[in-house]
């Protein structure tokens, strides 16, 4: 609140974009991993999924909230949640897959909340005053969710024949999107010029540090990469997302202008 | 009779405490007659101990079997608020399922033989989640009716004779009030909103208002009691906590503004107390006896999600046993 009304010059559309990217990739991973409620393998995992599902909404409420008052426009979090178009969302294709298993469902988790981990390390330091304290905050989840997926990922890669197997499947499906993480934009210069976060593509060397070492303690082969693209982030989804949306905005498209 | 001597030796000098003995019972009976705690160490009789094990499992399959329904809505949910409360809610429920389950663990049986018994069907758990969530109101509702008649039937648990029960039940009661609050004040927003959200809520109301008195159980004249009762697991008789609950709630729909579907339903100033209908006990046992529109459906996701999860549980004995025999070789 306070960092938009002290900014001298209005937002730009990048800085609306970036904080877009951060709280979609939070909303929409939050929604595929609230879909475990129940079926987990065990219920302490189901209590889990559930407390990072519940991480990530609690984030993406906060940085839809602030997007919409960079935007200027007068949209609240709902609105920004549950009336845009698909176009108009730009979570990384990643976070919208499908949760598939356990194995996906974990070795996802661990590649994206790795990203998430250094990209709130540099964003406490944002000019966007607002933005550094959600990073603040974020950081923390953050840093849970790798720690609890980093430990699944090894005991599953580590695990049995068939665990092995299914987590070596999972990363093999789930490395090809990593690429987009990086993917150059011109979104990311105008940001990182204006000191309001890091251009992603600046992240990749300490990404790879970091989820490197793991998946080799886990004994799994990192694929090499591929001319494969996505592009999410820019507003060309997958076919999933479109599924996830309806059910998603269900009530809200159905009851048009209902307080809740 | 070695086998007799193999179990608990404790030093005591009245026999290993698993046999039966009158002096450790007339000791038990006096604890509890004085309304002390029964701890999981302490003697008891095996009936007792089977007694709280089919309760608190039951129980605790009731909280992990109710995160269904309301998962039904988590995806679906009309706004980020209301998304992150009851997500939050659903995980309370599952955490109220695991410590339950610890608190008959302690009673000697595993939480893997418990599963079992729900996974087979041969345990029961509340048949009020055999009814199906239809509309978001439901929400609303199962917090406000549903975690209510829950709490008014937990409460007097709170102080019931054996110690880690009761002491589960406070921590779960204080959450099942926040619960109830929640569905509330949910249900109160949607009575402020459009008509058709009025007509949501008084559909749900409908629907649930039965099934939830209901989840007292039979009536007192046809259920049998009397060993729970003195042994102080039931300290309230079915009938009574269903008036109390119909007392409090009949209130709570005047301020909401919505009716309860029973016709009979009056105050009666000789009694103090609500009247009511007649409740359709022949539902309910259908309901109890795997007939609910839901018990099925409920079943097979419980048995989906234990055998789609069998390869991550193996993976993870698996590992835990290779760490520990590479420890062992370091
Ligand atoms: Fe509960
Ligand atoms: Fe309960
Ligand atoms: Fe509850």
């Amino acid at each position: 609140m306070v960092a938009d009304m002290t900014q001298a010059t209005p937002p730009s559309l990048e800085h609306v974009e970036y904080v877009l990217r951060l709280g979609d990739n939070a909303l929409i991973l939050g929604q595929r991993l609230s879909e475990w409620c129940g079926r987990a393998p065990v219920l302490e995992e189901d209590l889990a999924l559930a407390n990072m599902a519940l991480d990530l909404i609690g984030q993406s409420r906060l940085l839809l909230t602030h997007a919409g008052r960079l935007e200027g426009k007068g949209r609240d979090e709902d609105q920004m949640a549950f009336l845009r178009v698909e176009r108009d969302y730009r979570n990384l294709t990643m976070v919208e897959v499908p949760n598939e298993d356990f194995g996906r469902t974990t070795v996802r988790n661990f590649l994206f909340s790795a990203f998430q981990v250094l990209l709130w390390e540099k964003l406490v330091a944002s000019s966007d005053s607002e933005l550094a304290a959600i990073a603040a905050k974020s950081l923390k989840e953050a840093r849970y969710h790798l720690n609890h997926s980093a430990e699944w990922v090894i005991r599953l890669g580590d695990g049995t024949e068939v665990s092995h197997a299914r987590t070596q499947a999972a990363l093999d499906y789930l490395w090809p999107y990593s690429a987009e993480l990086f993917a150059a934009n011109p979104t990311d210069d105008a940001v990182s010029a204006a000191a309001i976060g890091p251009a992603w593509g600046e992240l990749e060397a300490a990404w790879e540090a970091m989820v490197l070492p793991v998946l080799s303690e886990a004994t799994l082969v990192v694929p090499a990469r591929t001319p494969f693209k996505t592009f999410g982030k820019f507003g060309r989804h997958s076919e999933h997302m479109g599924h996830l949306l309806a059910t998603m905005q269900y009530m809200q498209r159905t009851y048009p202008g209902a307080t809740w | 009779m070695y086998t007799q001597s193999l179990s608990i030796p404790d030093g005591d000098p009245k026999g290993p405490r698993k046999v039966e003995n009158p002096e450790y019972e007339a000791e038990f009976n006096a604890r509890i007659d004085a309304g002390g705690f029964i701890e999981a160490k302490d003697w008891m009789p095996e009936k007792y101990r089977k007694t709280l094990i089919r309760q608190i499992s039951q129980h605790a399959h009731s909280e992990i079997v109710g995160m269904l329904p309301e998962g039904n809505w988590i995806t679906r949910a009309p706004s980020l608020k209301r998304k992150a409360i009851l997500l939050a809610k659903v995980q309370d429920e599952g955490g109220h399922g695991l410590y339950l389950y610890a608190a008959a663990e302690t009673l000697g049986v595993s939480r893997d033989e418990l599963t079992e018994g729900l996974l087979s069907g041969k345990a029961k758990y509340s048949s009020i989640f055999n009814y199906p969530t239809l509309t978001w109101a439901d929400i609303g509702v199962i917090g406000w009716l549903v975690d209510g008649a829950a709490i008014m039937n937990q409460i007097p648990l709170c102080k019931c004779s054996y110690g880690p029960y009761a002491r589960a039940m406070i921590r779960v009661c204080k959450e099942e009030s926040f619960h109830q609050r929640q569905g509330y004040d949910l249900l109160l927003q949607m009575m402020k909103g459009t008509p058709e959200q009025r007509e949501m809520v008084q559909d749900a109301v409908d629907r649930w208002w039965f099934p939830s008195i209901m989840m007292f159980g039979p009536h007192d004249s046809d259920s049998v009691h009397t060993e729970t009762t003195r042994w102080g697991i039931k300290r309230i008789s079915n009938d009574d906590l269903r008036q109390k609950f119909v007392d409090a709630t009949v209130k709570q729909a005047e301020v909401l503004g919505v009716s309860l579907p029973d016709p009979d339903l009056k105050w009666n100033e000789a009694r103090g107390h609500y009247d009511f209908g007649t409740i359709d006990w022949e539902e309910f046992w259908d309901v109890v006896g795997g007939h609910g529109q839901c018990n099925v459906d409920r079943l097979a996701a419980r048995n989906k999600a234990w055998d789609d999860g069998a390869w991550v549980r193996e993976a993870a004995m698996a590992h835990a046993e290779k760490q520990a025999a590479r420890a062992l070789a370091a």
